[in-house]
C-alpha cells in the first residue's frame, strides 16, 4: 500500500512539475515573441510534444492503475467482511477447530478441514504437474528437434485454454471410473481424481513457461558444457536448469497458485464434505468449492454463513501471498544470472 | 609426431559445401594457427575436430579425421570422452553462472570426481596453469561473472585444462578482449604449448605470426596452404596466401 501511495505521489509531483514547465515555456515564448519576429521554423523546434506526452502518459497510467485499484478494492472488501466475521468467531477456534459446519447446527468454524482439502488437491496436483512439466520442458528445450517443438508447443498452449469445467467432467466421468478399477472402495467423489486432473490442467503451464525460461539460456553456456564432454542430460541438469531456475520457480508458483484457486474441477469431482484428512481416496471439500457451495445457496446477506466465504477467501488470499513470498526468496537464494 | 590427421574431409551444411577436401597433419605439442577471411571455414574445421558440429542440424561430414590414430567419426566413438580429451575455448568468454571454483570443477564433476581434496588440488593447478590463480585465490566462491573479460577467458581456459585434455582448440580466444588481456592470453598459450597441442583460429595475422609454429590458410572452404608459420609469412608458395597476408583482401 505504501508503495502504491508513493508511486501516486511521485506521479502527481511529476505532473505538477511538467505543468509548470509548460506554463513557464508558454509565457517565455509569448514574451520572446514581442522582441523577435516570427517563430523560427527549422532545426530547433519548440517542444510541442510536452502536452501530448503528458496526456498519453496519464491515460496509460490510469490503465495501469485499474488493476491496482481493483486489487485494493478486493482486499478492502475481504478485509472488512473478514474482520466482521472474527467479531463472531474467535481466530483461535477458526484456526484450531477440526470441524467446518457453518451451514448447520452445531456450528463449527474450523478452517483446517477446508485447508486440508485444498492442501490435498494442491499437493496431489503438484506431484503430477511439477515433475512432468519440468521434464516435458527439458525435453522440448534440450532434446526435441525444431520440427517436434513447433508441433508440441502450440498443442500445449491449446491444452492450457481448455475450460476448467470440461476438465471437471473429465475427472468425474473418465478418471474417477478408471481409478475405481484400482481402488474399488473409493467413492465417486474423491480428492485423488480431482488432484490428478488439476495436475493435468496446470501441467501445460509449467511445461510451457519452464521451456521459455530454458530456451532463453544462452547457447554459449550449453556449448561450454558440451565442449567439456557433458552429455545432454548433464547439460540440462547442471547448466540449463540452474540457469533458468528463477523462471522455472515462477512457473511452479503460478501453477501452484492456480491449483489452490482451482474451483470447477474440485467442485465437480472432489465432493462437498469438509473433512480433516490427508487420505486422497476420501471425498473432501476445498476452500474454493465451499465458496461456490455457499454462493449458490440462499444465504442471507450479512449472516454469519455469508461472512464465512470472506474469511475463507481471505485465507486463500493469504496462502497464495505466502507462496509468492516463498518463491521470491527461493529465486533470490538460488539465482544464477547470465 | 602428428596427433591429428585429416584425410579428405568434406563437410556440408545441408546443401552448402563448407569444407572441401581438407587434408593435412597437426603436430603434437605445437601451436597451429588457422587463418583466412570470414566465412572461409576455419571455425567450422575447428569444431569438426571435437565434433561440436554434431550439435548443428543438417551437418554431414565425409572423409576421416584421426586423433591419435583413431577416426573420431567412427560409429563407436564416445563423443563425450573425445570432447574431454579435446578441450575448447570460445570466442566470447562463456563461464557458467556459478562460482569461480564451480566453473573449474564443472568438468571434473561431470566426469565423476567427487573427492573434495582432489577437486581442490586440480582447481588450483588449473587456475595456476591458466595464470589466474594469484588473482582469484581469495575469491574462489565468488561468481565468475564478477571477473573482467580477460579473466573470464582465462577462467574458461582453466576450466578446459581441468579435465586434462591433450589438445586445446581455441576459436578466436582474444577477439573480444582488450590488448593487455590479449597479451596475457598469448603469453599463456605459449606456456601451454609445452604440454598441449593447440589449434587456434585467429583473425589477427600478427597473432598467428607471433605465437604459432604452423599456419593453415583457409579460403572458401579449402586449405590453400599449410606449412610452417615461418614459410607462410615469409615465403608463401601460393599467390593467394601472399595477397591475404599482405592485406590485399580479407
Amino acid at each position: 500500500m505504501a508503495s502504491i501511495r508513493g508511486v501516486t505521489f511521485l506521479f502527481l509531483k511529476e505532473v505538477g512539475t511538467k505543468m509548470n514547465e509548460v506554463v513557464l515555456k508558454d509565457t517565455r515564448n509569448r514574451s520572446a515573441g514581442n522582441h523577435s519576429q516570427k517563430e523560427t521554423p527549422g532545426i530547433v523546434q519548440k517542444k510541442r510534444m510536452n502536452r501530448e506526452d503528458l496526456i498519453v502518459k496519464s491515460i496509460l497510467f490510469l490503465c495501469a492503475m485499474v488493476s491496482i485499484l481493483t486489487t485494493i478494492g478486493i482486499v478492502a472488501v475481504l478485509l472488512v467482511e473478514t474482520l466482521s466475521f472474527f467479531k463472531d468467531v474467535s481466530l483461535f477456534s477458526f484456526l484450531t477447530d477440526t470441524k467446518w459446519t457453518p451451514l448447520f447446527k452445531p456450528e463449527h468454524f474450523g478452517i483446517l478441514s477446508l485447508l486440508s482439502g485444498s492442501l490435498l488437491i494442491t499437493v496431489g496436483a503438484s506431484l503430477v504437474a511439477l515433475p512432468l512439466g519440468l521434464m516435458a520442458a527439458i525435453y522440448l528445450s534440450e532434446y526435441a528437434d525444431d520440427r517436434v517443438r513447433r508441433v508440441i508447443k502450440p498443442i500445449l498452449e491449446v491444452l492450457a485454454g481448455i475450460p476448467t469445467i470440461v476438465y471437471g467432467y473429465f475427472a468425474l466421468t473418465f478418471v474417477t471410473p478408471l481409478l475405481r478399477v484400482i481402488f474399488p472402495d473409493m467413492g465417486v467423489f474423491n480428492a485423488l481424481s480431482a488432484s490428478i486432473v488439476v495436475g493435468i490442467m496446470i501441467l501445460p503451464m509449467v511445461a510451457s513457461l519452464s521451456e521459455d525460461a530454458m530456451v532463453s539460456v544462452p547457447k554459449s553456456l550449453r556449448n561450454g558444457a558440451y565442449a567439456l564432454g557433458a552429455t545432454r542430460l548433464e547439460v540440462a541438469r547442471k547448466v540449463v536448469v540452474p540457469a533458468a531456475f528463477s523462471g522455472i520457480i515462477s512457473s511452479f508458483v503460478l501453477a501452484i497458485s492456480r491449483a489452490i484457486g482451482e474451483t470447477m474441477i474440485v467442485t465437480i469431482a472432489a465432493g462437498a464434505t469438509p473433512k480433516l484428512t490427508l487420505n486422497p481416496l476420501e471425498s473432501v471439500q476445498t476452500m474454493t468449492a465451499y465458496i461456490v457451495q455457499v454462493s449458490l445457496g440462499d444465504i442471507q446477506h450479512g449472516s454469519i454463513e455469508y461472512k464465512t466465504i470472506f474469511a475463507v477467501g481471505m485465507t486463500l488470499f493469504v496462502l497464495t501471498f505466502l507462496i509468492n513470498l516463498i518463491a521470491q526468496w527461493l529465486k533470490r537464494r538460488f539465482k544464477e544470472e547470465y | 609426431m602428428s596427433i591429428i590427421q585429416m584425410k579428405n574431409v568434406d563437410l556440408y551444411y545441408d546443401k552448402h559445401h563448407a569444407l572441401k577436401n581438407i587434408s593435412g597433419e597437426i603436430k603434437e605439442r605445437s601451436i597451429t594457427a588457422l587463418i583466412g577471411p570470414s566465412g572461409c571455414g576455419k571455425s567450422t574445421f575447428l569444431r569438426s575436430l571435437n565434433r561440436m558440429n554434431d550439435m548443428i542440424q543438417g551437418v554431414r561430414i565425409e572423409g576421416e579425421i584421426l586423433v591419435a590414430d583413431q577416426n573420431i567419426y567412427h560409429a563407436d566413438v564416445n563423443v563425450e570422452n573425445l570432447r574431454k580429451n579435446i578441450g575448447m575455448v570460445f570466442q566470447q568468454p562463456n563461464p557458467f553462472p556459478k562460482s569461480i571454483y564451480d566453473n573449474v570443477a564443472f568438468g571434473m564433476r561431470i566426469h565423476g570426481m567427487r573427492d573434495r581434496k582432489e577437486l581442490d588440488e586440480v582447481v588450483e593447478q588449473s587456475l595456476k596453469a591458466a595464470a589466474l590463480w594469484d588473482e582469484v585465490k581469495d575469491i574462489l566462491k565468488k561468481p565468475a561473472y564478477g571477473l573482467s573479460g580477460g579473466q573470464q577467458q582465462r577462467l574458461c581456459i582453466a576450466r578446459a585444462l581441468a579435465v586434462h585434455p591433450q589438445i586445446l582448440l581455441m576459436d578466436e580466444p582474444t577477439s573480444a578482449l582488450d590488448p593487455i588481456s590479449t597479451a596475457k592470453i598469448e603469453e599463456l598459450i605459449g606456456e601451454l604449448r609445452k604440454q598441449y597441442t593447440i589449434v587456434i583460429v585467429t583473425h589477427n595475422m600478427q597473432q598467428a605470426a607471433r605465437i604459432s609454429d604452423d599456419t593453415a590458410f583457409f579460403l572458401q572452404g579449402e586449405i590453400i596452404e599449410f606449412d610452417t608459420t615461418e614459410k607462410i609469412f615469409h615465403a608463401p608458395s601460393d599467390q593467394r596466401t601472399e595477397d591475404y597476408i599482405a592485406g590485399r583482401f580479407g
